[in-house]
């Protein structure tokens, strides 16, 4: 049965999604841009000339060198070394690997809290509705990264600074997940209450399926677009306040570098002229979160204009 | 409205408790304070004799109350590092941020209600899809970086080489594509004027305003973008009401249509979206102060997180989940006020 399979493939190139994809030059453009830049965050081991998490091949006498093209620069650093004599080009390879794992991370922890909370909230209603809907209201009130912060700001005093740089990344994860799941929430509860009121619920209702798989069976299915949507741009602001975090020195260690303490470590050397170790890493992160987020428009405006405004 | 009033400030009350709960669970759960008070030699009767002193033995509830008791009262402890009443130390800091904040807040107001009026009555002018499209970039730029690239142009300077300098054209564009730089960068400067208490200000000295520029810029550039799109947005759904047609046919000039009639609709939804955004701006201001140095509560937040100075750092939060609170109720208020169509009591839809 091959024709299964060649109808799915027409039915995708006959649709809307990839005829206003195939007409809108900013959106294959970012779409490319950003597969180039995970793809070599994924095989950043294979394509960096250098190893920055190994200290052998590290020399101290190679640090502050200038990109390529400036004076005193050195070939085999393209994008110059920063000022522990890392190869500057293998640190962003590495480090895009790193923030793009914490966005991806985070996105799915607070997509999973988002869901769960979300369909509650819209499906359940009545009490579950109100102190959700309330946690999720107080904490955007506060702003998402003021509860990172906060919640960063707690973990790292009492793990202490060695025990946090190790499980680092795992710790981004969970701390931006947390902060972020009521805009989830709130796109999925929103849409929830549209479905439940149509009549293919109240049929599974009828035929006694339980709460559980009403939810997640019948109505999950049917709200994913939005999430779909936001879940793209909640990946950059996911990025965003990874590298806020790491700015502040409440995330990545530098031996670990993510784009955040990488630009982080090169701020501290800005004065003395030495500005491709904070820009450069800088201008990949801006890249990076750009494209996600003209993806993000561009999806919004294809799967559901009236989303939200502005 | 006395209904709506009374909900909203028990909610505040609330949100308030809540937060007073997770700030004693964070003193309760980091540190023992017996450790940062007393030296290794003293012995473990002694120690217990403090415990007890300090009522530390007492049940978990019992010990909230007493926390909960003196915060109210305005005592959150002493803070470790620089042993004094920590709102003291907070207070000291405030003024430094309330500044940066009210900059931030002057430049945005000057630039986004022009900007995003102009591009919601010519939404196709190239001028306007130059401003949307800087906007999104804006949005994109993290404002500790937007901060890196402000002073490396125009703290440290820029030299631009790249054009042959004995062709008059070259020399100009060079020149052009050159900053000079030396705007500080590094904290508030000496001239600083006293006002009252702790308030020393830097609004009435060049000194002062020089070396608010960047950290202000900065801390605008992350509201701007957002404040342009708003505007926008408001600005050509009112433009497609009815009274405003109605006021086209009547043969009002354009201006006084969009800047009597239009304007006055717009800015409603802003101002709240506006007043819950200022005290979002507290979040950022840790960055901008902590690329700025400036020594505001922001970067006082970072340096007690840094020396685990715990009693600092829940003050910090307390005094900060109060302004979120105030904000957000003063704004839910004044929403309810100037908008009779809000659900004043609250009840479901």
């Amino acid at each position: 049965m091959t024709t299964a399979t060649v109808s799915r493939w027409d039915r995708f190139r006959e649709s809307f999604f990839w005829y206003s994809f195939k007409r809108d030059k900013v959106a294959i453009l970012s779409s490319l841009v950003l597969l180039l830049m995970v793809l070599a965050a994924i095989f950043a081991p294979w394509l960096a000339p250098t190893d920055p998490y190994d200290l052998a091949q590290i020399n101290i006498m190679d640090s502050e060198l200038p990109p390529v093209g400036l004076d005193g620069a050195d070939a085999a650093f393209p994008l110059g070394t920063d000022a522990q004599g890392r190869d500057l080009l293998s640190t962003i390879l590495y480090g895009t690997r790193v923030s793009l794992l914490i966005g991806f991370g985070a996105v799915l922890l607070q997509g999973a809290l988002g869901i769960l909370f979300g369909l509650l909230a819209g499906y359940l209603g009545g009490k579950v509705d109100a102190v959700l809907m309330r946690i999720a209201d107080v904490q955007l009130s506060f702003s998402t990264l003021m509860v990172a912060i906060i919640v960063g700001a707690v973990f790292k005093a009492s793990f202490g600074n060695l025990m946090f740089g190790e499980i680092a990344i795992y710790m981004l994860i969970f701390i931006i997940g947390v902060a972020e799941w009521p805009q989830i929430a709130r796109t999925v509860r929103a849409s929830v209450l549209a479905e439940k009121k149509k009549e293919y619920v109240d049929a599974a209702k009828v035929m006694g399926f339980g709460t559980g798989r009403i939810m997640f069976r019948h109505i999950l299915p049917n709200t994913l677009s939005p999430i779909f949507v936001i879940a793209t741009v909640q990946i950059a602001n996911a990025i965003i306040s990874e590298a806020a975090l790491s700015f502040l020195g409440l995330g990545m260690p530098e031996t670990q570098p993510s784009l955040g303490s990488l630009i982080k470590s090169g701020f501290d050397y800005i004065q003395s002229g030495s500005w491709w170790i904070t820009l450069i890493p800088g201008l990949v992160l801006v890249v990076l979160v750009l494209v996600i987020n003209l993806l993000g428009d561009w999806l919004r405006d294809v799967m559901n204009p009236r989303l939200y405004k502005g | 409205m006395l209904a709506f009033l009374v909900q909203r400030i028990s909610q505040a009350l609330l949100v308030m408790f809540v937060i007073s709960v997770i700030a004693f669970a964070i003193q309760d759960g980091l540190g023992d304070p017996l450790q940062q008070m007393v030296g290794m030699s003293v012995s473990q009767q002694e120690r217990d004799a403090i415990r007890e002193d300090l009522g530390l033995n007492d049940p978990l509830p019992v010990q909230y109350l007493r926390f909960a008791g003196n915060a109210i009262q305005g005592d959150l402890g002493d803070s470790y590092f620089y042993s004094k009443p920590t709102l003291d130390v907070i207070l000291e800091h405030l003024p430094a941020t309330l500044e940066l904040v009210i900059g931030a807040s002057l430049i945005i107001i000057v630039f986004s209600v022009p900007i995003g009026v102009y591009s919601a009555i010519r939404p196709q002018a190239w001028l306007s899809k130059f401003f949307m499209g800087v906007s999104t970039v804006g949005i994109s730029i993290p404002v500790f970086l937007t901060a890196i690239v402000l002073i490396q142009l125009f703290s440290i300077g820029v030299t631009v080489d790249w054009f042959p300098s004995d062709t008059g054209w070259g020399q100009w564009l060079n020149g052009a594509l050159s900053t000079d730089g030396g705007l500080p960068s590094y904290g508030r400067g000496e001239e600083l004027t006293h006002l009252f208490g702790t308030w020393e200000s830097g609004f009435f000295s060049s000194g002062g305003l020089m070396h608010l520029i960047l950290p202000a810029v900065s801390l605008a550039s992350i509201m701007l973008p957002l404040f342009i799109r708003l505007i926008r947005a408001e600005m050509m759904e009112v433009l497609q009401s009815d009274y405003i047609r109605y006021a086209r046919a009547k043969g009002l000039s354009a201006g006084r249509i969009n800047f009597l009639h239009a304007l006055k609709n717009t800015m409603l939804p802003v101002i709240t979206v506006g007043g819950v955004q200022i005290g979002i701006m507290v979040a950022y201001t840790i960055l901008t102060e902590t690329v700025f140095q400036w020594p505001g509560v922001g970067l006082m937040f970072l340096e007690a997180i840094t020396r685990s100075d715990i009693p600092l750092i829940v003050a910090y939060l307390m005094v900060v989940g109060l302004i979120f609170v105030i904000t957000n109720t003063v704004v839910d208020l004044v929403y309810g006020l100037v908008n009779p169509t809000v659900k004043l009591t609250g009840k479901k839809a």
